[in-house]
């Protein structure tokens, strides 16, 4: 059932909240011990929710336009009273004061806030085996990932617990789970979406978005979660895009840019996908215009400048003094180090030196000073596509979703991964990632649709027809 | 433009202590490698000539975003010192401090 | 003032901190408030709890171009850094400064004395909690532990960087002087340094002759007073040029000012310095002031110490040196409208400016809000011989005490009744008459007498008579 469906009918009492919680507490109950998507989940909480709404609605009241649906939140977005770890042992057990501007829309919209996801600590990770408290499976295949950092959210939705789940997009991290689950995400236009509560990897990149199981749902999400914020000092001061408007519209006229560097290098299944999704769209009237922009391919390389960088500053604040967890030692600088040293996984660590390498004296310039006007290249090439076009196709990722360990041992290969979904962080552009089949072991393959800022509504178009020809 | 030598240990030791993070010796190794690699696929855009390209810190031009000078409600404090490592008199508890403020 | 040894002369540049009299914080909506319960004006900002995010304070970018106006800097485009350090103080680990392109660029302060010190800039930043050490002597050495209050977190600073123009300690301290009556002047700060709303870091180098190029400066910390301001700086200076003369050299290092030892120590030498790592903030957005909103800023500002010390002078026509170091002092204590009111309203400006430089002066904070008319009205009566000059402080008390009132009413409720014509003529007969040994001995010419007989005469009219017409009357008696 969709969502516009579901709170159409908590709102018409044809369905109660409370047996929607109740139903999405057993679906979670049923497999969520091998899936692991939930770090955080208060069944108590979730149908106190769901009776306040049906409160609501019982007084005569709207709950607003998620009446009565489930969403799951990624566990970096801060929820007030609720355990927020980030995945990190440095957080466990912290509760948040204060919600993230995002919580606060949901809860204004009606939405049952279910629980915390998974994801790769600080959502640093294409995986989500960097997740302190245990990987989360790929609900398609257990034996494999379900792609990180949101992979809680994106199995979620994937497992079909819930309709709806919030994750972030730094590099890849809403784009790339969501093709390995087989299910819609969206890294929508930065500014679009407050990142007020959301705690932050690296702040010039990243941005909430929605996961959905399809493009209406995720459609509605995003108009629910975005819009200007003024606790947000690069929250765009405009309307938020408005999609549901014209997402039937079709793509009739609509240029369809193809670069090789959004498609080279992935494996023949998704090649083949990408092509098939690239017919699909012309058959429904859009023209393919073929270009190319070798520059995109230097993205990923400014992007582990870039957000290491950032990321290395924005986590100096976990220090053991004012929250989270804390390791004694004899003085203040040794607490530090022991309480970092302790609480952070091997990947963080691995992040947070490389950012500060690339910041510190004497690097800054070779590093960081050129990654920054590498993101200027990048934006530029966009801006010369979009003259011409008015979305690029491509692949999400390079390969369906890979088996546990396959890319552990060897952080290059695993950053690897985010080749494709990079370029649309670098320039702040929305980005959404559209399931489109299946390889020949059943894992679902993602194609992605990038367009320049704001051009939420037709990505959405886009998507619609790729969602209903996806099958044929 | 600037050229990058390799990353080494020494580096890595460096930069482990301005983050405040402790590492075995065998750690020192591993990350040594791991990170040199890294760095090794950023040299293509270390060597790049883009001497007249302006860098990029933020993907949107926006400017002058302020707010009134307003007071708003605080936090409760019971609420923030419950969340704590160590408190002591309504303050947050650290251990020794050994040198002053930068 | 000492001076240096033969041919040495010193270099140095200040860098002052000050705090602006915003009601929030640099980032934050929490309040701006001194000696507030510890931990109360919070929230996730100024925490630096995960996820929060900073929103920049209008008032405080119009406060620090204020500042910048008030010191002929230039104000330009600018946009914030991030400093990366960590200490307990500093919550988010990192303080949010401006680095490369400050919102005042350079300008220059003029002293008191006409010599011109150019200003650097004058940028933007926000303040670090407050740690109070326990144990040990409550001083950072000696403490096993140590509390933070985020109170101060975020409160927004202005450092204000001098060029290395000032050539003496006494020149020092009478920039940082200069600089703190602008600072209130402009509005955008109390420049209370007892409160640690104005703090100031001197660099100190020494060399032999001005043709020398500079020598290795030291960073002197924690100079809370202006006195502390000058003694640091000549303490310093003699300090390396010792070093020097017995063949030693000076090693760049940050010193901290013990202001009871009334010595300098080594906190931190260069190599110790820190990598700070600075990058542009990016959750923040560059702030770009239209030159509307400056010139509205600039016609906002009132007029600054060195033109309202020029409006006295020339009340006062041609000023003594006592009457220079008052008009000196009420200007920078901004009480200055108290004699401009008084001299318009009738008074003479030396008895303006010494009621004002004296009694109002002493009064502490509530002279601010002080009626100036009330003062003018009380100094008339004095001017006019109605109250005597002990009377015309008592009555002045009261009018600050109680924020103004009516002087005629308070010396009559105070029971200061004009003496009578030839009342005091009577007494001045009385007492001599009292007192003739005394009297013939001041006669032959025993000046320290004249106290004496000043006193009696004071206490038989319970402080009513006027000291002029006391001291006029013993004169002519004693010369008749």
């Amino acid at each position: 059932m969709s969502v516009f469906d579901l709170a159409q009918q908590v709102r018409t009492k044809q369905r109660r909240a409370i047996d929607v919680a109740n139903d999405t507490l057993a679906a979670i109950d049923a497999r969520d011990n091998e899936i692991n998507a939930f770090l955080h989940l208060d069944a108590e909480t979730i149908r106190s929710q769901a009776e306040r709404i049906d409160a609501t609605v019982d007084a005569g009241g709207d709950p607003g336009r998620l009446a009565g649906v489930p969403v799951a939140i990624k566990d970096n977005l801060c929820q007030r009273g609720v355990p927020t770890t980030c995945a990190s042992k440095i957080l466990e057990g912290w509760k948040p004061p204060y919600d993230a501007t995002v919580i606060t829309k949901l809860t204004q919209a009606g939405a049952i806030l279910v629980g915390k996801t998974n994801l790769d600590e600080f959502a640093m990770g294409s995986s989500t085996e960097n997740s302190a408290f245990g990987a989360t499976k790929n609900p398609i295949d257990p034996s494999r990932v379900p792609g990180g950092s949101s992979g809680g959210s994106a199995a979620a939705v994937g497992a079909d617990y819930l309709p709806l789940s919030l994750g972030s997009d730094t590099g890849g991290s809403i784009r790339q789970p969501a093709a390995f689950c087989g299910v819609v995400g969206l890294k929508p236009t930065y500014g679009t979406v407050s990142r007020y509560g959301l705690i932050a990897f690296a702040s010039s990149l990243d941005q909430v978005g929605p996961f959905a199981r399809s493009v209406d749902d995720a459609g509605i999400l995003f108009e629910v979660i975005a819009g200007h914020d003024p606790m947000d000092s690069t929250s765009l001061n405009a309307p938020a895009p408005d999609v549901m408007t014209t997402i039937n519209d079709g793509v009739a006229g609509l240029r369809v840019g193809i670069v090789p560097e959004l498609i080279d290098g992935t494996s023949d299944e998704v090649r083949d996908r990408v092509v098939a999704a690239q017919e699909a769209l012309v058959a429904q009237g859009a023209t393919l215009v073929e270009l190319s922009a070798p520059e995109l391919r230097l993205g990923l390389a400014a992007y582990y400048l870039i957000a290491p960088a950032e990321a290395s500053s924005n986590l100096a604040r976990y220090d053991g003094v004012r929250y989270g967890n804390r390791v004694d030692a004899p003085d203040v600088a040794a607490m530090m180090t022991a309480t970092r040293t302790a609480g952070f996984g091997d990947e963080v660590k691995r992040r947070i030196m490389l950012g500060t390498y690339a910041l510190s004296a004497g690097y800054y310039d070779a590093y960081y000073g050129q990654a920054q006007k590498v993101r200027t290249l990048i934006i530029e090439t966009f801006a010369r596509l979009y003259a011409q076009c008015d979305v690029l196709l491509g692949a999400t990722t390079p390969t369906t979703a890979f088996e546990f360990g396959a890319k552990t041992a060897d952080p290059m290969a695993m950053y690897y991964s985010d080749i494709f979904t990079i370029p649309s962080n670098l320039a702040g552009h929305p980005a959404m990632s559209v399931p489109f089949g299946v390889d020949g072991d059943g894992l679902p393959i993602g194609v992605q649709l990038l367009g320049p800022a704001l051009s939420e509504p037709t990505l959405f178009r886009a998507a619609k027809i790729l969602e209903s020809e996806a099958g044929r | 433009m600037s050229e990058a030598r390799p990353l080494d240990a020494s580096d890595v030791t460096k930069v482990a202590s301005l983050a405040r993070l402790s590492l075995s010796d065998a750690e020192v190794e591993r990350f040594t490698g791991q990170l040199a690699r890294i760095l090794e696929s950023a040299a293509e855009i270390a060597e790049l000539d883009l001497g007249d390209v302006s860098p990029t810190a933020h993907p949107l031009a926006l400017a002058n975003v302020l707010r009134e000078d307003d007071v708003r409600a605080s936090l409760d404090r019971d609420e923030v010192l419950s969340q704590a490592p160590s408190v002591n008199d309504r303050r947050f508890s650290v251990p020794k401090i050994v040198g002053e403020a930068p | 003032m000492s001076a240096l040894p033969d041919g040495w002369t010193m270099v140095v540049g200040l860098e002052v901190h000050t705090e602006l009299r915003t009601d929030t914080k640099l980032f934050c909506g929490c309040a701006n408030n001194f000696g507030d319960e510890p931990n109360t004006n919070i929230c996730p900002v100024c925490l630096g709890l995960p996820g929060a995010l900073p929103v920049l304070n209008q008032r405080a970018v119009e406060y620090a171009i204020r500042i910048g106006l008030a010191l002929n800097c230039v104000v330009q485009n600018s946009s914030f850094h991030r400093k990366n350090y960590f200490y307990p103080d500093m919550p988010k680990d990192f303080q949010i400064s401006q680095y490369d392109v400050p919102i005042n660029g350079p300008g220059y302060l003029d002293l008191p004395d006409g010599v011109r010190v150019g200003i650097e800039r004058a940028h933007l930043e926000e303040d670090t909690g407050k740690t109070t050490h326990l144990g040990g002597t409550g001083r950072i050495h000696g403490s096993d532990e140590s509390l933070v209050d985020y109170n101060r977190s975020g409160v927004p600073l202005v450092e204000i960087v001098s060029c290395p123009d000032i050539r003496s300690a006494a020149q020092a301290r009478a920039y940082a002087a200069e600089l703190r009556s602008i600072l209130i002047a402009s509005g955008a700060s109390d420049g209370r340094m007892e409160e640690g709303s104005m703090r100031v870091d001197a660099n100190v180098s020494v060399r032999r002759g001005d043709d020398q190029p500079f020598g290795t400066r030291c960073e002197i910390k924690n100079l809370n007073s202006l006195r502390s301001v000058q003694r640091a700086v000549e303490y310093e200076a003699l300090r390396q040029i010792a070093l020097l003369e017995d063949g030693g050299t000076v090693t760049q290092e940050t010193r901290h000012w013990d202001e009871d030892a009334g010595k300098t120590h080594t906190l931190r030498t260069k190599e110790e310095a820190y990598d700070y790592r600075y990058f542009p903030e990016p959750d923040l957005v560059p702030v770009e002031p239209t030159s509307e909103f400056i010139d509205t800023v600039r016609s906002e500002l009132g007029p600054m110490p060195a033109e309202r010390r020029a409006t006295l002078v020339s009340l006062l026509g041609e000023p003594t040196d006592a009457q220079l170091d008052q008009l000196l002092s009420v200007v920078e204590q901004g009480l200055d409208s108290f004699v401009v009111a008084a001299v318009a309203a009738g008074v003479n400006a030396p008895l303006a400016l010494t009621r004002t430089s004296n009694e109002l002066a002493a009064s502490g904070d509530v002279v601010a809000t002080v009626d100036a008319q009330a003062v003018a009205a009380t100094l008339l009566m004095e001017q006019a011989g109605e109250l005597s000059a002990t009377q015309s402080k008592a009555v002045l008390q009261e009018v600050i005490v109680n924020g103004g009132g009516d002087p005629k009413a308070i010396a009559k409720a105070k029971g200061f009744e004009q003496m009578a014509d030839g009342a005091l003529d009577t007494i001045l007969d009385e007492v001599i008459a009292a007192h003739p040994d005394e009297w013939s001995r001041f006669c032959d010419g025993d000046d320290k007498l004249q106290g004496f007989f000043t006193g009696k005469i004071m206490a038989a009219t319970k402080g009513q008579a006027d000291g002029k017409a006391v001291a006029a009357g013993l004169r002519t008696r004693r010369s008749a």
